[in-house]
Order: C-alpha cells, then structure tokens, then sequence
C-alpha cells in the first residue's frame, strides 16, 4: 500500500527500474538474476521460509522492509503463547458454530511455524527499511538511489511504527 | 479423465490464496475451491490487551482497509465507555471512512481490475497490469491513481498519515479538522468527481463488450446483508442491519448488529484459513450471503445525494429484483465512489466539521461491546469482552470478505465451468476464474507479508499419474 502511495511517482518509477515480480501482477514465478527485492512481512509459514530462501537466492539486493519483516512487530504477538496451536485452537474450534477444526489439507493450506521470525533469521538482508509501514517518500528515495547504483544513505530517516 | 487444477498464487489480489479445480472423467469441472493461506491469529493474540489499543493494533490486519478496523474497534470501545460521542467526531470519522472507500475502490478497479477490462483476459501476462495499462491507456491509470491519492488524502489530513492512523479512538477522535484541511480537500473534490463521471461513462457503454463474463462471474441467487440508514438508505458508518433476497426482498430488516451472533454462523472448512459465515436462518452452507457494493446498492431503498441516486435507478436495471452477477461489484464500486465523494463534499460543507469538541472522555462502564461498520468489501464486526480492568478477555471478528467465502466459492465453479476447457488449457481460461475472485475485491489480510510467492504451475495429471498438459506463467 505504501508502495503505491508513491502515487504518480509509480508512473515515472518505470522509466528507472524494470518492475519484474508483484502482487499487483500476474508474474507468478520469482525470476532469476533479480538485482533489488522488497520482502515485507515476518516468517510465519513454511511457504514463507520457502520462499524467503528462494528469492535470496535469485536477488543481489534484499531488502528487509517494513516492521514486520524487520522485527516481527504483531505478526509475532502470538509468540509468546508458546506454539501455534494454542491460537488455531481458538480461532478455529472455540470460536465457531459449526465443523470445529484446524484447516490443515496437506499442500493447500502451509501450516504455521511455532514461532514468528524476523525475515534476518532465516536469510541474509542487505538493507534494513522499517516504518509501519514505510513511509511512500522513503520508499521512493531508497529505489531512486539504487538504481542510480548508490547505496542509500538512511542515517536520520529510519523509524518504527 | 480426473483432474486437479490448481492456480497459485491467485494474483492482483489483496492477499494469499489459491485455487484448485476439479475435473471428471468426462473433463467437465465438478469442483472449484478458493484457499486462504495466510493466518495470524489477532483473535487469540489480542486476548489481554488493554482495549484502547484495539484500534491501533487492529489497523495492522490490513494495509488497504487500516480505516474500517480503526472504526468498528473504536465504535466497540464507544460501546465499552457506554458513550455518545460528540457529534462532529462521528462526521468525522463517517469522512474518514468515505476516504478510504474512494482509495480502496479505486485500487480495486483501475491498479487490480483494470487490466482484465482494457486490455482483456488473454492479454499478455507480462502486461495486464498497471503498468501495463499505463502504456496502452495513459488516462485511464492517471486518473486512478490520482483518485486514490484523492481518498489518501482525506484519510492523511485527518488521521496525519495515510497507513495506519491512531486518530480515531474510543470515545471519539483524536483530533479535529481543521479550516485549512478542510478547505484543501474541498478544492480536491470536483476533480475526482470529474473522474469518476467519466470512469462510468466509458464502463457503461464497455459494459456490453462483457456480457459473456456478466452472466457467469458468481451469476447466482444469494442472499445480500448490509448497513443501511433509518429510513433504508445507504450506510456506511452506523446503522442497522438489513438483509434482502434475490427478488429484492426484504428478509429481514433493523436487525441490531450488535446481535450478529443471533444470525450469523462460522463454519470451518479444512482447506482454507478463511472462516465460511451464514446466515443462521437457513443454515450452512443454504444461509449463503453476500455482503460489500453490490450488497449494499442491492440493499439499500435509495444511495441519497442525487448523482448516486440517478445512477443507481440505472444500475437496478440489471436485475430482476436484486442485481445477482457479482461481475457488477466492479459497477457498484464505481456507484459508491460517486456517492463517496458527493458525501465527503455535503460533510465539508458542514459548519459542524471543524468543531473542536471531538471526544467523549469516560472510563469503562460496560463488559462487553461490538461495533460494526461497513468496510469497502462489507460489513465488519468486532466484538469485545474485558475484565473490569478493561483488558480483553475475548475477542471476535467478522471480517468482511469471510461473508463472500461461499459465494467466491460458487463463482469460480461457475466461471470455470463456462471458461476452462480440461483437454487444452489457456492461461487466459485461467485468467478468468481469477477475475471472478478479483471482482469481489477480497482483502485476505497483507501485513504478514505481501511478496514472495509460489509460482503458478499447472499441471494436468492422468489417472496413472502421467503429466498430460502443463501451464508455467511467468
């Protein structure tokens, strides 16, 4: 969302960078060789450690982006219940009128890690964007020094929440 | 012979899911599922907070729509308190909330939407997209996009930041409008409304050019539940719940929303972590419902500023009764973003506006409280318990998107009947079912994480296992 606060920058945004990968697109494979990712959102699934891996491995530049990947931030509130199961319990058995049970068919539904974890554990980042999210402006300055092949300075500009 | 179909991810959606499509012997569809993938447990996790923090902490289920959790967390908390807040913090968080359908809808349509209706359904993969649109249409993905900055605007001018504002709170707002935010997006309205005229302009004469997609995108009898006014108008912000047919007719009506539970169910299906509500009186999964744009035009008496209500008389047209193709939630959107910014303008007309008496203070007097507002996608519900000490000991949300699951479910059998052909499949095929999904515009929670997805591979097996056809799209 914060991505597309850049508003009509986004317009413009294609005349400096080639956009290749994005939920508001219909690429569905990561392609290979990618030099800047965005990765939002902390590691709460086994499709998210999967796919954490496979883009680190596919990208030159990760960017660990917004609080949630960054830290955990309320992704990770659950993580002091102990496991996942106390929170699917819940939401899933307690909280419903009718076929109480844990959504679990194998290879459709991902099931969830025990713990929440910051997208650092489990892959290498080479720029750390937190905010919650990052502001549009931010977002804007990192892409625009990139790819003018600078690394960006961020001294002064970071903030959570 | 069987098949399996399955289509992951879904994009140009909000969110993560998948679906999977069934074929017999015969190739004919015989099942067509929509899986949620993402879940977070807030209902659990939120269990012992303080229940001032609701509305902060339940902003961060969602980057799109931040403003309706805000605001039916913050009406809970007014119903905890025992309040009546002050008249212009309600104008001001019915702005607000005006705000955010004007972005969200706009999102919907021109950056998601868009790219199936301009560009077509087996357009090239690597362009059916925004920016895709943007070369082909530079217009079209102007003007959508300064729309939407529109509806950012009025969300940051009161709430001081466009994701994610701590503004509105139990008790009323945090802070009032002032003359000079006012009279700056009072200028800013006549060139969305400039926009949407046009916008329905052209989706009106395009609309025949897709009538194939009309009759089979989620073309079906359902129930529609939503807010509306006391005398039956269209609501977005309080209200009373009313719910209508197919033909048009009232079911029920007045129904106090604070009563969900007395009518509404969830029911749990082992394949997605999206809950399936219904509607109690006919049972699961007969209590089907639809809830969001359409449901709200089906549902409403009249929109009641007098472009909406010229355009709605229009819209009714489509239907005998209800309008039933969940294809037209893409017209309706367009419906409620004229409505949206005639509001947003009657509101900053208002004296009352800028009034600087915006809070109710109180400490809590009740045990248990539930606001309801009607999110962009429908209504939505939360519902709170707390100990004396005002930390919550039970939460539970209804968020508005579960209330389309089965509907969602039903359209894309219907879709992939009329479109998918087993014995030799198009990405486009394809295309359209996921179009079915978009239509409804679900928002399937972002903030876990919104990138870095499987990619879509889609295999054809035989009985004996044997790869018969594959699709890669990237």
């Amino acid at each position: 969302m914060s991505f597309l606060d850049m508003d009509e920058r986004l317009l413009d945004l294609v005349d400096k960078v080639d956009l290749v990968y994005s939920p508001i697109m219909d690429v569905k494979e990561y392609p290979e060789g990618v030099d800047v990712a965005l990765v939002e959102g902390a590691v709460a699934n086994e499709d998210h450690l999967h796919h954490a891996r496979l883009i680190r491995a596919r990208t030159r530049l990760l960017v660990s982006f917004g609080d949630c990947a960054v830290s955990g931030n309320v992704t990770a509130m659950r993580n002091p219940l102990g496991s996942a199961e106390p929170v699917l319990e819940r939401v899933y058995r307690e909280g419903v009128d009718l076929n109480p049970g844990i959504p679990r068919e194998p290879g459709i539904v991902p099931p969830l890690l025990d713990r929440v974890r910051p997208l650092h554990e489990v892959v290498p980042i080479d720029f750390f964007l937190p905010g919650c999210p990052p502001s549009a402006d931010l977002i804007w300055f990192v892409l625009t020094e990139l790819a003018e092949g600078r690394a960006p300075d961020l001294a002064g500009k970071l903030k959570y929440g | 012979m069987a098949q399996r179909i399955v289509i992951d991810p879904v994009t140009r959606i909000e969110g993560h899911a998948k679906i999977t499509l069934h074929l017999n012997d015969a190739g004919d569809v015989v099942e067509a599922r929509f899986h949620v993938t993402e879940f977070r447990g807030f209902e659990r996790f939120c269990e012992g907070r303080p229940f001032r923090e609701m509305p902060a902490l339940t902003a961060r289920i969602c980057g799109i729509c931040p403003v309706s959790h805000i605001l039916a967390s913050a009406k809970a908390g007014d119903a905890l308190l025992a309040v009546e807040i002050p008249e212009a913090a309600v104008l001001l968080r019915r702005l607000m909330n005006l705000g955010q359908i004007i972005q969200s809808h706009a999102l919907s349509f021109f950056h998601l939407s868009s790219p199936d209706l301009l560009l077509g359904y087996d357009a090239e993969p690597s362009r059916r997209n925004l920016l895709g649109l943007a070369a082909a249409h530079p217009d079209v993905a102007r003007q959508g996009v300064r729309l939407r900055q529109l509806g950012q605007e009025i969300v940051e001018t009161l709430g001081g930041r466009r994701i994610h504002p701590t503004w509105a709170v139990a008790g009323g707002v945090d802070e009032p409008l002032s003359a000079e935010g006012r009279d700056r997006l009072r200028a800013a309205l006549p060139e969305g409304l400039q926009t949407i005229r046009h916008t329905l302009d052209w989706y009106k004469r395009a609309l025949g050019t897709h009538q194939e997609e009309a009759q089979s995108f989620g073309n079906f009898p359902t129930l529609f539940l939503a807010l509306v006014g006391p005398d039956g108008g269209l609501e977005h912000y309080d209200g009373r719940l009313r719910v209508v047919d197919a033909e048009g007719k009232v079911v029920a009506d007045q129904l106090d929303p604070a009563r969900y539970q007395d009518f509404i169910g969830e029911a749990v299906e082992p394949w997605s972590y999206l809950k399936f509500p219904y509607y109690k009186p006919l049972g699961y999964p007969g209590g089907i419902y639809r809830v969001g744009p359409l449901a709200r035009l089906n549902v409403a008496s009249h929109c009641g500023t007098p472009e909406a209500d010229r355009e709605l008389q229009e819209f009714r047209c489509l239907g005998r009764g209800a309008v039933l193709s969940s294809f037209h939630y893409h017209y309706a959107r367009l419906i409620e973003i004229l409505f949206a910014l005639e509001r947003a303008e009657q509101l900053l007309d208002d004296p009352r506006i800028t009034s600087t008496e915006v809070m109710a203070h109180a400490r809590r007097n009740r045990l248990e409280g539930v606001g309801v507002s009607e999110a962009p996608r429908g209504t939505l519900f939360h519902h709170y318990k707390v100990r004396p000490g005002g930390l919550l000991s039970r939460v539970n949300l209804v968020i508005a998107t579960g209330q389309n699951n089965l509907a969602m479910n039903q359209a894309i059998l219907q879709i992939a009947r009329r479109f998918v052909l087993g014995e030799r499949l198009t990405e486009g095929m394809l295309n359209r079912v996921e179009a079915g999904i978009r239509a409804f515009d679900p928002c399937l929670s972002c903030s876990t994480h919104a990138m870095g997805q499987m990619p879509l591979r889609v295999q054809l097996l035989g009985p004996d296992g044997m790869l018969r056809d594959q699709l890669v799209r990237d």
